[in-house]
C-alpha cells in the first residue's frame, strides 16, 4: 500500500512514511547486553574490589558473580516486560516488573525528541530516544524513554513523531499515499569551528570534571576505607604551608586547563545545528556519547545567550533554547557550544528567524538603587561570615572572608552592570546574574502571566521583580529590581491588556498617597 | 477575603511557633543548669513568635486582594515582601480547591489556579467556602469557552 515512488537519481532516498506501527515492539534485544555495559561500568570497581582486595575467599568470588548475575538478570526482566507502540494518536510505552507503569503520550503533544547513544550503545547501533511533552509540573519525570531500539528505528521515530503540520502525512486517502513530496535537505545554522576550542579552557568545564572525578574516587576509598581527604587535610593543619596550597591550586588550574579540551571534544564533536525540512531544529554532538536534540520550531519561545565569567572576558558565549518538553540531564537545551559572541548572535538570529538578535538590542539600565541592592546582598554575607569566624574560629580563618570581599564587590557591581531589560515587537529581552550572565529573548506572545514581586527593602527603594511566567524553559525569567514604573509599563506593553486593570488601581493608589 | 483569614493565619502562625517554642521549653526544664544561650534564645523565640502572631495577620490581611476578571486572575499577597501574581483566563489549566484543618475548621478554601508554567499557580487563599465553589465553576466555564492548549 505504501510503495515509495522511485527516487530521482542523486537525491537520498526520502525516508519512507509508513504505516504507524499498531502492534507492539520490544526494546531491541541488544539491549540485554548493552545496559549492563552501560549501566555495569559504575558497578565495575567495586566488584573489581570485592574480588582483588581479600585473599581469594570464596564468599567474595560467589558475591561478585551474584553481582553480576543480578544485572544481567535485572536487564533481561527490564527488557521482557518493556514494549512500546505507536498508533495513530499516541505514542505508548508499558514497563516495569513489579510496578507496571504505562505512559501515554498524545503524538500531538510531542515537542522534542531526543537520541543518545552512549558508548555502549554505539558499539551495538543503538539509541536511546527520550520523548518530551509540553508538560512541565512534574520535576524528574523525564518524558518517556525508550532505551534503546537501533538506529534506523530511531531516526525514523524522530521523522515519524516530529512529522505534523509541514511534513505531508499520507493519511488522507489509501491510494494517494503513492507520491511522498522530496523532502529538501536539511539547512546547516551552525557547524563545529575548531577556533571554537580556546573557549574550553574558558568555561572551566576541566575544573567541574575534575571535581565529578575526584568525587567519584573519594567514593571508593571511602568503601576502601580509606580517607584520603580527611588525612590530607589534617596533614595540612598540623603544617600549613602557604607555597604547598599555592603550588596545589597552580596544579589544579593546570589540569583543568589541559582537561577542558578533550572535554570540549568529547562534548561538541560533530557539532551541527540544523534546520530540518518537518520543522524542527536539530542539534547533533558528541563523540563517544553522541546526542541528537530535536525540537518542534514552533515551540520554540525564545533564546538564552549565556556567558560564564571568563567566556565573556574571551568574547564568547553559549546558546541554549527556551522551549518546552526538553529533559533536565545534559544541557539538552544547547543550541550552540561556547563559541565566539558575534556567532552566537548570528546563530540566535538565524533560529529565531529574526532581521537581528533580540540580544543585540540596546538595553535599558536599571536604577541607581539596583546598584546598592546588588553591592548589598553580594558583599553581607562576607561580611557576616568574617564576623563569625572572627568571634568562633581560629585566627587564620576571618581573613579569607574579607580576602574575597573586594571580589565580591566586583561581582556586585557587575551584576548591576548586567541588568537590564528591553522590549521590540516581537521579543521582550531581560539580562541577569554576573557569573554567569544570561540574556535571554522571550517571545511577548509566549508569556502566559506575571510575578511580580516587592520585598519590605524593594517596596523602600521603589523596585520590583517583575517575573514572565512561560510554559518553557525555566518556567519564569525575571526582569530583576527594575523601577516600579517602568517595570509596570514594560509588562503591560509585553502583554497589552493583561495588567490594564490592575495598573490603574495602582495608579489611584499612588495619587492617593501623594494626596494624603 | 474573608475576615475569617486573619483568624486563619494567627492560627498557623501560634501553631508554627509553638512547634518551635515548646521542645525548648521541655528542655529547658528538663535539664538541670541550663546554658544561657539555651534561655537566650527561648527567650527570643518566644518574644518574635508573639510579635510574628500578634502583627503578621492583620498586615497580611490588608495586603491581600484577589480578582478575576473575564480575561485574568489576580492576587496580591504577602506582607513585608510582596507579589502580584496574574494569570490570563485563556492560559489556565487547571483549577483546584484545597482545605486545610484549620480552613475547615473556619469554613475556608483556598482555590489554586494553574497555567502551563511550572512557575505560576495563582493561589487565593482564605475565601468563604462558596465564593470559592462559585469561583471554581465561574473560571472553569471561562477556561471551557476559550479554545487553545494554553502553552
Amino acid at each position: 500500500m505504501t510503495t515509495p515512488a522511485e527516487v530521482p537519481a542523486g537525491l537520498p532516498a526520502a525516508p519512507e512514511f509508513t504505516e504507524p506501527l499498531q502492534e507492539w515492539h520490544r526494546l531491541h534485544v541488544r539491549m540485554l547486553v548493552v545496559r549492563p555495559l552501560n549501566e555495569g561500568v559504575a558497578m565495575l570497581v567495586p566488584i573489581l574490589v570485592l574480588l582483588f582486595t581479600g585473599n581469594g575467599e570464596k564468599w567474595r568470588l560467589i558475591a561478585s558473580g551474584a553481582t553480576v548475575a543480578m544485572i544481567l538478570a535485572f536487564s533481561y526482566l527490564i527488557w521482557r516486560t518493556t514494549r512500546y507502540r505507536i498508533t495513530e494518536e499516541k505514542v505508548e510505552l508499558h514497563t516495569g516488573l513489579l510496578t507496571r507503569k504505562q505512559l501515554a503520550v498524545p503524538r500531538d503533544r510531542i515537542r522534542t525528541v531526543d537520541l543518545t547513544s552512549k558508548p555502549g550503545h554505539r558499539i551495538f547501533g543503538l539509541s536511546a530516544v527520550r520523548i518530551g511533552t509540553g508538560q512541565q509540573d512534574v520535576p524528574g519525570t523525564d518524558g518517556l524513554t525508550l532505551d534503546a531500539v537501533t538506529q534506523q528505528e530511531a531516526e525514523r521515530l524522530r521523522l515519524v513523531l516530529l512529522q505534523k503540520g509541514t511534513a505531508p502525512r499520507a493519511v488522507a486517502s489509501e491510494g494517494e499515499s503513492a507520491e511522498p513530496v522530496p523532502l529538501p535537505e536539511s539547512e546547516v545554522i551552525s557547524q563545529l569551528d575548531l577556533k571554537w576550542l580556546k573557549y574550553a579552557p574558558l568555561s572551566l568545564s576541566g575544573l567541574v570534571a575534575i571535581g565529578a572525578v575526584f568525587g567519584v574516587l573519594s567514593n571508593y576509598a571511602d568503601d576502601l576505607g580509606l580517607h584520603p581527604v580527611q588525612d590530607l587535610w589534617e596533614w595540612l593543619f598540623e603544617n600549613p604551608s602557604l607555597a604547598l596550597i599555592a603550588a596545589f591550586l597552580v596544579g589544579l588550574a593546570v589540569v583543568g586547563l589541559i582537561l577542558s579540551v578533550p572535554l570540549y571534544i568529547l562534548q561538541f564533536w560533530n557539532y551541527r545545528l540544523t534546520r530540518e525540512p518537518d520543522g524542527t531544529l536539530r542539534v547533533q554532538r558528541g563523540l563517544l556519547t553522541t546526542r541528537s536534540v530535536s525540537v518542534e520550531e514552533q515551540r520554540l519561545r525564545g533564546v538564552d545567550i549565556q556567558e560564564p565569567l571568563l567566556v565573556r572576558a574571551g568574547k564568547g558565549a553559549k546558546l541554549a533554547a527556551v522551549t518546552t518538553g526538553l529533559g533536565s540531564k545534559g544541557e539538552s537545551n544547547l543550541l550552540l557550544p561556547p563559541a565566539p559572541l558575534s556567532v552566537a548572535h548570528q546563530v540566535s538570529r538565524d533560529v529565531l528567524k529574526v532581521g537581528s538578535d533580540p540580544t543585540t538590542l540596546r538595553l535599558r539600565k536599571h536604577p541607581f538603587a539596583a546598584l546598592r541592592r546588588s553591592m548589598f546582598r553580594h558583599t553581607v554575607p562576607w561580611v557576616v561570615i568574617a564576623v563569625g569566624l572572627a568571634i568562633w574560629a581560629p585566627s587564620w580563618a576571618w581573613p579569607i572572608p574579607v580576602a574575597i570581599l573586594p571580589f565580591a564587590a566586583l561581582v556586585g557591581w557587575d551584576n548591576y552592570r548586567s541588568l537590564g531589560n528591553a522590549l521590540d515587537e516581537r521579543y521582550l529581552v531581560t539580562r541577569n546574574n554576573s557569573l554567569v550572565r544570561s540574556t535571554v529573548a522571550l517571545q511577548r506572545t509566549g508569556i502566559i502571566g506575571w510575578r511580580i514581586r516587592r520585598s519590605f527593602f524593594q517596596r523602600r527603594s521603589g523596585l520590583m521583580t517583575i517575573g514572565a511566567t512561560t510554559a518553557a524553559g525555566a518556567g519564569v525569567y525575571h526582569v530583576t529590581d527594575v523601577g516600579e514604573s517602568h517595570g509596570l509599563a514594560l509588562a503591560d506593553e509585553a502583554v497589552p491588556d493583561l495588567l490594564r486593570p490592575f495598573l490603574v488601581d495602582s495608579t489611584v493608589d499612588d495619587q492617593a498617597e501623594r494626596n494624603a | 477575603m474573608s475576615p475569617k483569614s486573619v483568624l486563619l493565619w494567627t492560627m498557623q502562625a501560634a501553631v508554627f511557633w509553638l512547634v518551635l517554642f515548646v521542645p525548648q521549653l521541655i528542655v529547658f526544664l528538663l535539664v538541670s543548669n541550663p546554658p544561657t544561650w539555651e534561655l537566650v534564645l527561648m527567650v527570643a523565640t518566644g518574644v518574635v513568635g508573639v510579635v510574628h502572631t500578634a502583627v503578621e495577620p492583620s498586615w497580611r490581611y490588608r495586603v491581600h486582594r484577589w480578582e478575576t476578571t473575564p480575561d485574568a486572575v489576580y492576587t496580591l499577597s504577602g506582607w513585608l515582601n510582596q507579589e502580584w501574581r496574574v494569570a490570563p483566563v485563556s492560559r489556565i489549566q487547571t483549577i483546584d480547591t484545597k482545605r486545610g484543618p484549620f480552613q475547615q475548621m473556619l469554613g475556608l478554601s483556598t482555590v489554586t489556579v494553574t497555567t502551563a508554567s511550572a512557575a505560576g499557580p495563582v493561589e487565593i487563599e482564605g475565601l468563604e467556602h462558596e465564593v470559592a465553589q462559585r469561583l471554581v465553576v465561574e473560571l472553569t466555564n471561562t477556561t471551557q469557552a476559550t479554545p487553545g492548549d494554553a502553552t
